[in-house]
């Protein structure tokens, strides 16, 4: 695990007077799962949005597989091999969960002209069903996509976030609001899919149990600052950490 | 289910090719019109049913094809070249137009295109010298195929509904194709469509631009057809027209603007007994299928099948795989 995938170098953002963010640094690296955890206010969707270009960080800079993503749009830095997950549902409500998927990755097929006048699906079927045996959703392969359960639904939109076999796939509390029954199994396919295709993990979640158990690293921030970095055990018995969620 | 499709396809197309041997000179004018419209309200479909970008300027996209063929087939250029113009025109206004759609959405860009085809009226209006000013064009020719003169009322419709057939093939083909699911993924969830890779700020452009150019398609069939063209054509109120084709036949679904167009079209010439009363019966139906049907009649369609499938034994894996998923 020395490949870097994600090289995180001395991001600062403020807004106004308040320092969301402050001078973190961390290394992410090929095969990892990442959890990156704080409590409320303590700066990680800032973190999130500058590494996914959506901020501009005042100080720092953010690489994915060695190329600078500053000033790079969500479609760009897909094509640089970045997959993500939304905190809320983020499905295509009106499209089959297979054409979802088909979507999911037909932008990485072709140009976009060889695209029109090549197959409807981009070619693409084969792996999208593939992708949907993986997640156990055959039996909603054409279904609306908006008709299914919540949970259902963020199978889909992990699924949907591997169509493209990106190299680093940021997880945007994936747990939030799933039952119990489906956050295992959400947790067991995220592991598998990592553990079969080496794909890196960004992971932001609130329910702890969860992160304990996905990520084999964890980077815990306050305030804007790194306060712990280790392993999920070392996170666990760490001082610093259990204050800043509990109060000193 | 294929198969019935087809055959109710084939028995449409039959019906086309029959209608106006059944009709007088009049009916056949209305039926070239419902094609000539259905290709305006195809071109809207895509721009706001499929990409969901509102537009108000289908009536200025008309205008621009219609005054292109009008000027170039009366200097006694060929139609298709008139066609190529006037369609590659729109296009480039339609991208220009679009790129407002990058910035502001709902009613914000309704204005935004509103105020283009305001713009639009007012050049027809008063720049007389390229125009004709309020007077028009008058004595647009028809164009001849092969050597065989379309001046004909219903050879005119034939030649209509063969570029409205080929106009209805492009149009299948491209909201089926890969860019018909990224115009889709623009509509429903554009940040998660970015987020995949589709180029959305391209993707809305070409929404505008292509939607655009089958205006300038139908504008290009519509001078001829009527042989004279005024500015009063290509206004708002026409615009407001198109979106009701599209709205009342159903958004987003392939066959809604024939239907619609069919409906906005058709239907006050079979209210014609009500005489003066025909508009006040036509707008009472609009509302009550506004009201009844807000998603079309091809959406109230859809609806009915789904609820008919729902009476049916459940067959969805999920509700047998139970706590599994």
């Amino acid at each position: 695990m020395t490949e870097t995938v994600l090289s995180i170098r001395n991001i600062s953002k403020s807004f106004g007077g308040i320092h969301a963010v402050r001078d973190v640094s961390f290394d992410v690296y090929k095969g990892e799962v990442l959890g990156l955890i704080g409590p409320n206010g303590s700066g990680k969707s800032t973190l999130f949005n500058c590494v996914l270009g959506q901020l501009k960080p005042d100080a720092g800079g953010v690489t994915v597989t060695g190329q600078d993503v500053a000033g790079k749009r969500a479609c760009e830095l897909s094509k640089l091999g970045v997959g993500r997950t939304f905190q809320q549902l983020s499905v295509f409500p009106e499209m089959s969960v297979l054409d979802n998927l088909i979507l999911a990755g037909q932008e990485h097929r072709g140009s976009m002209f060889s695209r029109l006048f090549g197959p409807s699906d981009a070619g693409l079927t084969e792996e999208a069903d593939r992708m949907i045996s993986f997640f156990r959703l055959g039996h909603l392969r054409d279904e609306l996509a908006g008709s299914l359960s919540y949970g259902q639904q963020k199978l889909v939109d992990a699924a949907m976030a591997f169509m493209a076999n990106p190299a680093l796939v940021l997880l945007d509390e994936p747990a939030g609001g799933v039952n119990l029954t489906m956050l295992g199994h959400l947790k067991e396919r995220l592991k598998t899919y990592n553990r079969e295709h080496e794909t890196t993990f960004v992971v932001i979640e609130h329910n702890m149990e969860f992160v304990m158990s996905l990520c084999t690293r964890i980077v815990v921030l306050a305030e804007g600052a790194i306060i712990a970095e280790g392993t999920p055990e070392e996170i666990r018995a760490n001082q610093t950490v259990i204050d800043a969620y509990l109060g000193s | 289910m294929k198969q019935l499709k087809i055959l109710g396809l084939v028995a449409i197309l039959a019906g086309l090719i029959i209608a106006p041997f059944t009709q007088a000179t009049y009916g056949t004018y209305v039926l070239s019109s419902w094609l000539v419209f259905t290709v305006a309200a195809m071109g809207l479909n895509l721009t706001l049913g499929y990409a969901g970008q509102i537009s108000l300027a289908q009536a200025a996209f008309m205008g621009i094809g219609a005054y292109s063929t009008a000027l170039m087939t009366m200097a006694g250029l060929p139609w298709i070249a008139s066609v190529v113009v006037g369609m590659g025109l729109c296009f480039v206004v339609g991208l220009i137009l679009g790129y407002p759609a990058l910035r502001v959405q709902n009613h914000f860009l309704a204005f935004v295109t509103l105020a283009f085809t305001t713009l639009a009226f007012l050049v027809m209006r008063n720049e007389e010298w390229l125009t004709g000013g309020i007077y028009g064009l008058v004595g647009v020719p028809r164009p001849s195929v092969a050597g065989l003169s379309l001046m004909d009322g219903t050879r005119y419709y034939f030649f209509t509904l063969g570029v409205f057939i080929l106009a209805s093939l492009s149009f299948w083909w491209l909201v089926n194709s890969p860019w018909g699911r990224a115009f889709k993924g623009l509509r429903e969830n554009p940040i998660r469509a970015n987020s995949l890779g589709v180029d959305t700020r391209l993707v809305t452009l070409l929404a505008f631009a292509i939607g655009a150019a089958y205006g300038g398609l139908s504008g290009a069939l519509m001078a001829p057809l009527v042989q004279y063209i005024d500015p009063m054509s290509f206004t708002l109120i026409i615009s407001l027209k198109i979106l009701l084709m599209v709205v009342v036949g159903g958004s987003g679904y392939f066959f809604g603007p024939f239907l619609g167009a069919g409906l906005v079209i058709m239907l006050p010439e079979f209210l014609r007994f009500a005489e003066a009363y025909y508009l006040m019966i036509y707008a009472a139906l609009v509302v009550f299928l506004m009201v009844v049907c807000p998603s079309g009649l091809l959406g109230l369609l859809s609806r009915g099948i789904a609820a008919i499938r729902s009476r049916e034994p459940a067959e969805r894996g999920d509700l047998k795989e139970g706590a599994q998923l």
